[in-house]
């Protein structure tokens, strides 16, 4: 990512890990600060962009930047241990190097939805990208009206960002509403899918924007109960995801249509994708 | 543009002066087949036989480049390798492949503002000057005709020689190639009107010669209608998958990245990868979009006859033929094209 490799990470330190869920879908949040000061100071993003990790000696994996532009010191990437590339981030301890380059495609256009209220529909790790957003309009809070988070994972184990949210909810105007799949005891929360926890909280789509992220299936159907309740397919944003390399529009790989996820996406809003010919 | 002759037996001479100067790169035999490399000795040229199997893409995009090293642990410093900028020349390529660095230009240096450059590629791009060569014998499969394009088309190389027997007629395209020849001895001759007239003769009588066509009017618009349709099955049925098309397509472009290390030690390599292959789209999740030859088969004529004009207003093609000539399951992508006009939406 220097002026003259777009390739070539610059390095960054691992200055904490938060395990945010622990087991066979362990997830840990890395805080990670570019070494090179002029790197560090140049470094901006917008919230929905994304960053290609290193592992040297490994390869490197494209993740959602989780923290919020508005936190300049640092970036954070949440990362679900799944394959090759996590399962060595999630081997890294704090003070470890790894490379960083990016920040790499579109965002979500929160500049626009000033003055509107926001809901944000997220699933398992997808919450990841969802962080950024949420952070961001908390730091800006009177630019935006109404904001809803709605978050469900398989158990209570799953969640993400647990402190956070409660930390939120007590001290800025946001309303949270946790979701798990099967019953579990001492949870007094919704128990069921996040679609089904959308339908029973029942948001007007008056001055809305929704926002979801999470495992495709859930996607699918939070867009479906989102235009039964007469959001507008505009008003409707989603990430894509498929698998990348260069994260620059070269390699070929990340194309659903003629559109490349790294550099066309991640961020679409549904009516820009419901026609989309492609295989996802 | 300046037109000049040279006797063909003066060609070697040739040949050894730019070899003495710049480092020269040209067609060579190989193992039964040919091949753009170094070239050290004049003799070693061969014109004969007329495409190379591996496209001279290769020279410009190269099968694998390390694209920066690292060393690990605590003191990891990265370096990206110094790459060679000076003047290299690349002679006999063929008018459909030089063609082929145009169509892949705008993906590697970028087509508008914000777009990335890849350093590697471009830095080769531009120490190279291509020297042309006419086909005037062009092969079975050849078909650069049906692309507005032709077996002598000037307009992809500096300098583009033609056969006109017994000497080459020698057309100075760009400024680069006029630099290269006010550097080199004048044993060049000022072209005839009579010989430019054989020039011309020369050419229409090797564009008679292509006998194939791919007929792609309104490819593009059947194509938006037919992603969804049976006949990608039928189409990707013989497909085994081998991905020989892509290798050998002078307009493929697409790569893997892979760390290559030792405990200390290691780099960022770029290899050529195919999208026929499975694990390509393979997500870590087991996900995979592309998870059967009928989507994968898909995806390279949608690519490069849908995706290429939408996004470059350009066929990504060439017409070289050489997919259809080493294809091991005979898959033929002007029938395919021709298949695709016939299906009923």
């Amino acid at each position: 990512m220097t002026d003259e490799n777009p390739y070539q990470p610059w390095i960054a330190k691992i200055i904490s890990i938060k395990e945010e869920a622990s087991g066979e879908r362990a997830i840990k949040t890395f805080r990670l600060e570019f070494q090179d000061e002029e790197v560090k100071k140049k470094f901006t993003f917008l919230p929905g962009q994304c960053i290609m990790i290193s592992v040297f000696g490994t390869g490197e994996s494209m993740f959602a930047i989780s923290s919020s532009p508005t936190q300049k010191d640092y970036i954070e990437v949440s990362v679900m241990r799944y394959g090759k590339l996590t399962k060595a981030l999630h081997l890294k301890e704090e003070g470890d190097l790894v490379g960083a380059r990016g920040p790499y495609g579109n965002s979500f256009k929160v500049d626009e939805w000033k003055g509107k209220n926001i809901l944000f529909l997220g699933g398992g790790i997808g919450q990841a990208p969802l962080r950024s957003v949420i952070n961001y309009c908390k730091d800006n809070r009177k630019d935006y009206g109404k904001i809803d988070i709605v978050y469900g994972a398989r158990t209570s184990r799953d969640l993400c960002y647990k402190d956070e949210f409660a930390e939120m909810s007590k001290k800025d105007d946001l309303s949270i509403h946790l979701s798990i799949d099967v019953e579990e005891e001492g949870w007094d929360q919704f128990v069921g899918f996040v679609p089904d926890n959308l339908k029973r909280l029942n948001p007007s789509p008056e001055n809305t924007i929704a926002i979801t992220c999470g495992p495709p299936i859930m996607i699918k159907f939070v867009i479906q109960n989102l235009l039964e309740l007469d959001f507008k397919e505009d008003q409707v944003y989603t990430t894509l995801e498929m698998r990348m390399k260069c994260g620059i529009g070269i390699c070929g790989r990340c194309n659903i249509g003629n559109l490349y996820v790294c550099k066309d996406g991640p961020v679409f809003s549904y009516d820009q994708i419901k026609d989309i010919q492609g295989d996802m | 543009m300046e037109q000049l002759t040279l006797p063909k037996e003066k060609l070697p001479e040739l040949l050894g002066e730019i070899g003495s100067k710049f480092e020269l790169i040209g067609p060579k035999e190989e193992n039964g087949f040919l091949a753009f490399r170094k070239i050290n000795d004049p003799k070693e040229v061969n014109l004969d036989i007329l495409l190379s199997r591996v496209p001279p893409k290769s020279l410009i995009f190269q099968q694998t480049e390390t694209l920066f090293t690292y060393a690990k642990g605590k003191d990891s410093k990265i370096q990206t390798p110094k790459i060679d900028e000076s003047v290299r020349v690349i002679f006999g390529i063929r008018p459909c492949d030089a063609r082929g660095y145009d169509i892949i230009d705008p993906v590697f240096m970028g087509k508008k503002e914000g777009d990335y450059t890849d350093p590697f590629y471009t830095k080769k791009r531009n120490r190279s000057i291509l020297i042309g060569l006419s086909c005037n014998e062009p092969d079975t499969n050849c078909f650069c005709t049906s692309f507005d394009d032709s077996p002598a088309n000037s307009k992809h190389v500096d300098i583009l020689f033609t056969d006109i027997g017994g000497t080459y007629f020698v057309e100075i395209v760009t400024e680069k190639g006029e630099d290269l020849i006010k550097n080199l001895s004048k044993i060049f001759s000022k072209a005839t009107e009579k010989e430019g007239t054989i020039r011309k003769e020369t050419e229409k009588t090797a564009i008679k010669a292509i006998s194939r066509k791919m007929n792609t009017e309104g490819a593009v618009e059947k194509l938006n209608k037919m992603f969804e349709h049976e006949f990608w099955i039928e189409a990707a049925r013989s497909c085994i998958g081998c991905g020989i098309c892509t290798y050998l397509c002078p307009t493929c472009h697409c790569f893997d990245m892979q760390d290559e290390s030792t405990l200390k030690l290691g780099g960022r390599v770029r290899v050529w990868d195919s999208c026929m292959y499975e694990e390509y789209t393979h997500h870590a999740s087991g996900h995979n979009p592309r998870p059967s030859r009928m989507n994968r088969v898909r995806n390279r004529v949608y690519h490069k006859f849908n995706y290429f004009p939408k996004n470059d207003g350009i066929f990504g093609c060439t017409g070289c033929g050489r997919c259809i000539d080493y294809c091991p399951v005979n898959i033929d992508i002007i029938e395919v094209i021709d298949k695709v006009k016939e299906v009923n939406v």
